[in-house]
């Protein structure tokens, strides 16, 4: 391990670090407004567009990212679309984890004790209240885990968006190698790297849903 | 442009090139599911055990799979075994080598969080009739964990088949990679002939993944009913 | 005497298994009615169908002379006035007792929030539980937590009371106090309740009319003291001796 190439990489690792952060969190954020957007129809069983949204959950989730990237980036220009990299990651990545997302809020729904909901109705709820007291703030709590799993794994995901060329991360070890064949060292730089995000961010992420646990459920 | 671009599938072979490429990957992704399923089974037990250095082994191991992404273990071993140890694998072995170990990883944690939320009172049970260890995993344990994990172990599957996508990275001839050189070799004749080839191979992956999580979806719905009943 | 509560020639089956047959009775204001009857006899489905919390295949429920139309809509309306506990009590997690209490007279009856607070304060203080209006559920033991679901129901100041098992998940020294306060709502309030209970001896004291079902029917339709001293049925007579009546 030649520590002098590590340091003199580091700049450049820096550039793609940020931008990973970067995209993940649009990602991420996309992904968790489109997953509640989704749930909330299915909760409701709105017409037609409940409809949509389990096929969306259907195409998203049993198809790699690396494809949907794939069908943007040089499938869309060739019927004259044309999406800068980036955005295509950005699209990809909610694109997919917008389903993730959106199974997780249900589960967390789904998961909501059917006790609970009775004694709901026996005060005389209807379905839209019973829904904003009971349903989702014990729902949300529910699918905390599921979030914070789907945080993670939106994160890695970013890393496939090296086969479009984004200079994140992995684009930048690839790069690296590329150009100085240095293997060991940029490799070594890119586990770092991604240690740093996901193992403190884990941490985090269990202490809160510890947290939400006690908050709604006192267990 | 006389040239309609669907028909870029059925020039020459390239039809039944992908079906090749399509072959390697689901041999791929075949292998390391069995190899990861027994591995993760048996590491997932081991970790029940209450040996400390041995839980904390199996626990790292599960951890660093888990952190570092897919793409970026694909790269360490398709650099660091040849380069550094010698070890010259062809690309399609060396790719189920490290999806079978992942995937042993992920179903480690899947079948011990199965095997502890087996109720207490059946371990005892198991034990006051006289079973071994053995014989309490064997006849108790692992059937009722089983039915337990069998969703979460079938959309693991899924994610390993959607993951040898990355396959193309380390050069494997997958079904990608083939598209890839079919799309740029008629690039001249089939302008639009990226938008069908892409657009096949992202049906075909959608229709060996759909009927497994299909599946998982039934089970956890079945088994969702039986718990409120 | 006002007939509060009638249920005409109520079917029910569940999977194609009949589940509640031919069930015909009515309530008159005041009156508490007990359900008894063995496990699996229907008692806890018949009273849950009360709440529209099972849906019914044939029959007719009237409520005040009015015939219930079974609609989401329609018994949404309804159970302000129908108060109900269940054997778990189930309380929101999430909510302070005070919340709990207050939820279905505010957000569903849009009654003013100091008066519901009022009135909340003062049934907290009947079943002794006034020190614990911020509290969360988890802070609570079962019986408290029945006491409070008791409250919960009653705010909505409902005409009648069902009550699903609510003793039987409770320790035995946590069962007289829930128990006591059903009887005073019997006693102070003339509270018109159903309820499916399996301590006979506080089915005895408050019954004023016995139901004894078995496998979806009734079997018996009496009085309460006759009921206990005097069974009518060979089956009445060996489920009270089964439970050691």
């Amino acid at each position: 391990m030649n520590w002098e190439i590590i340091k003199q990489s580091l700049p450049m690792f820096q550039k793609g670090f940020e931008l990973t952060l970067y995209l993940s969190l649009v990602g991420i954020i996309g992904s968790i407004i489109v997953g509640l957007a989704s749930s909330l129809i299915k909760y409701f069983k709105i017409p037609v567009l409940q409809r949509i949204v389990a096929i969306y959950v259907e195409i998203s989730r049993n198809t790699p990212l690396l494809i949907q990237l794939f069908f943007l980036y040089y499938a869309f220009p060739a019927i004259g679309i044309k999406i800068s990299a980036q955005l295509c990651g950005i699209i990809g990545l909610i694109f997919l984890g917008g389903s993730y997302m959106a199974s997780g809020f249900t589960g967390g729904f789904n998961g909501v004790k059917k006790n609970q909901i009775e004694s709901g109705k026996a005060i005389g709820l209807n379905n839209w209240q019973l829904a904003r007291y009971v349903v989702f703030p014990q729902g949300f709590a529910l699918s905390v885990p599921a979030l914070a799993a789907n945080i993670i794994f939106l994160i890695k995901e970013t890393s496939i968006f090296t086969v479009i060329a984004i200079p994140e991360l992995t684009n930048t070890a690839m790069d690296l190698i590329g150009l100085y064949y240095n293997s060991n060292e940029y490799l070594f730089v890119l586990v770092i790297a991604y240690a740093i995000i996901l193992i403190p961010l884990s941490i985090i992420l269990t202490f809160l849903e510890k947290r939400v646990r006690y908050g709604t459920f006192g267990n | 442009m006389a040239h309609s671009g669907i028909n870029v599938l059925f020039e020459g072979t390239n039809f039944t090139r992908l079906l090749g490429g399509l072959w390697t990957t689901v041999q791929i992704a075949a292998v390391a599911i069995i190899i990861g399923l027994i591995l993760g089974i048996i590491l997932g037990v081991l970790r029940t055990f209450h040996n400390p250095l041995l839980r904390l082994v199996l626990r790292l191991y599960l951890e660093f799979f888990r952190i570092v992404p897919t793409t970026v273990l694909l790269f360490l071993f398709y650099y660091i075994l040849p380069r550094q140890m010698n070890i010259h694998l062809p690309g399609p072995q060396m790719a189920t080598l490290v999806f079978a170990l992942w995937m042993a990883a992920e179903m480690s944690d899947i079948v011990r969080g199965a095997l502890i939320s087996v109720p207490k009172h059946q371990r005892e049970s198991g034990l006051a009739i006289g079973l071994s260890r053995y014989q309490l995993y064997r006849y108790i344990l692992i059937p009722q964990a089983f039915t337990l994990e069998l969703p979460a172990t079938i959309n693991l599957i899924t994610r390993i088949i959607k993951t040898t996508s990355l396959l193309m990275l380390i050069s494997v001839m997958d079904v990608i990679n083939i598209g890839q050189q079919i799309i740029e070799a008629n690039n001249q004749h089939y302008p639009t002939g990226v938008f069908w080839v892409y657009g096949l191979i992202f049906l075909l992956y959608f229709l060996i993944d759909y009927p497994l999580s299909w599946w998982a979806n039934r089970l956890e719905q079945k088994r969702m009913e039986n718990i409120n009943d | 005497m006002t007939e509060v509560l009638k249920v005409e020639h109520l079917d029910k089956s569940y999977q194609k298994q009949p589940v509640l047959h031919d069930i015909n009775f009515s309530i008159a204001k005041g009156e508490v009615v007990t359900l008894l009857g063995p496990s699996g006899s229907g008692k806890s489905t018949l009273i849950r169908t009360l709440n529209g919390l099972e849906k019914y295949q044939s029959g007719t429920i009237t409520f005040n002379g009015k015939k219930v139309v079974p609609n989401d809509k329609n018994w949404q309306t309804l159970r302000q006035k129908i108060g109900m506990v269940f054997q778990s009590y189930d309380l929101f997690p999430n909510l302070t007792v005070m919340d709990n209490i207050i939820l279905g007279p505010t957000k569903v009856q849009k009654r003013a929030k100091e008066e519901v607070i009022a009135q909340a304060r003062a049934l907290l203080k009947k079943v002794d539980l006034l020190d614990y209006e911020d509290s969360y559920p988890r802070q609570l033991s079962g019986g408290q937590k029945q006491r409070i679901a008791i409250v919960r129901a009653l705010a909505l100041h409902p005409e009648f009371m069902l009550f699903d098992e609510v003793t039987a998940s409770l320790d035995p020294e946590m069962v007289r106090g829930v128990l006591n306060i059903i009887r005073d709502l019997a006693d102070q309030d003339d509270m018109t309740m159903i309820i499916v209970t399996h301590e006979m001896d506080f089915a005895k004291q408050v019954a004023d009319r016995v139901l004894f079902l078995q496998d979806g029917k009734i079997l018996e339709d009496t009085p309460g003291n006759q009921f206990f001293d005097h069974p009518q049925t060979t089956r009445a007579k060996e489920f009270l001796e089964s439970m050691n009546f």
